[in-house]
């Protein structure tokens, strides 16, 4: 049962994967190249011999927006799908009692919010030639700590719901929870440090639309997950139900 | 309510027990996280192997699903 729920989460997140290349490839690639194209021209301006730059490519462009960039965003959506439909299962008739297109669909809204919106409100992609090399290190850190802490605080936010409706209602205790998740991301973002690490003589219009192909991205990758994995879900929990029913 | 007096295919669902959902779990969540590495951060904030070819193979999808990159 969980195992044929796994293996149709990562058929999702296949799909999902693959309609996410197609889009990257018409609204993120240009963006790359321009960016790297950047790089270079200011590589050379600077003289710089200690970068990347000069080296021979040991994957060529055309591989990395192609084979490279497929393997990339597919297994990306193939891991999401897996742990979004072990999430499903755990959640399925237990803390929430929503039939399984519903439950998927709400629960891709949240992925989305919480591991994609919030930690690209304080620490978003950033295209090539952004970035000091010296700096991964922490900012990789940083990066999987604001996931961690959205997460927490979404599932927080979530359980403060559940506990206030007997009191405040569903309506009520709803918004107060969306306050609360808020007010604690707020309070995250804003003791986390800053990480501003953008060329003066980046293009602000590249930075933006890479941004905003890189968000496009997410959006399409999690909204095929959580609709198209509720449709295969709920015909697993059909056909379980279905022998039931004959007794 | 008046859906499941309509139709009595749709009762509430029942979850899964625990014990089945565990061990899958961790094959899963284990797989996943090796893949998510993988593509993420193996040659960048840390390296299992060696030079940087799975950085630079996987380096469009890299910046564009937002991990940190170089």
């Amino acid at each position: 049962m969980v195992g044929q729920l796994l293996l149709r989460g990562m058929i999702a997140g296949v799909v999902a994967g693959l309609l996410t290349f197609c889009f990257a490839r018409i609204a993120g690639e240009p963006q790359v190249d321009q960016a790297i194209a950047f790089e270079e021209s200011n590589a050379h301006a600077h003289h710089h011999h200690d970068g990347e730059a000069d080296e021979p490519e040991q994957v060529s462009r055309q591989t990395q927006a192609g084979v490279g960039l497929l393997t990339g965003v597919v297994t990306y959506g193939a891991a999401f799908g897996g742990l979004f439909a072990l999430t499903f299962a755990l959640i399925y008739g237990r803390s929430s009692k929503l039939p399984a297109r519903p439950l998927a669909a709400w629960m891709a809204l949240a992925g989305f919010v919480a591991l994609t919106i919030v930690p690209n409100l304080k620490y978003p992609a950033n295209p090539p030639a952004v970035g000091d090399p010296d700096t991964i290190g922490l900012r990789t850190a940083l990066f999987f700590g604001m996931i961690a802490i959205s997460l927490v605080a979404m599932l927080v936010s979530l359980r403060a719901r559940k506990a206030m409706a007997q009191t405040l209602g569903l309506w009520n205790a709803s918004i107060a929870a969306g306050v609360l998740f808020i007010a604690l991301i707020a309070i995250a973002q804003a003791l986390l440090p800053d990480i501003n690490e953008v060329p003066a003589a980046f293009p602000a219009v590249l930075l933006w639309k890479f941004r905003v192909a890189a968000l496009g991205m997410q959006a399409i990758m999690w909204t095929t997950l959580g609709l198209l994995f509720g449709l295969m879900a709920d015909h697993k929990m059909r056909e379980l139900r279905a022998p039931a029913l004959a007794h | 309510m008046s859906e499941a007096v309509l139709n009595p295919a749709v009762v509430e669902p029942t979850p899964i027990p625990l014990g089945e959902w565990l061990p899958w779990a961790v094959f899963g969540g284990l797989l996943a996280l090796i893949a998510l590495y993988f593509v993420g951060s193996e040659q960048g904030a840390t390296a299992l192997f060696q030079g940087t070819y799975i950085h630079e193979f996987v380096h469009d999808g890299r910046h564009l699903l937002g991990f940190p990159c170089h």
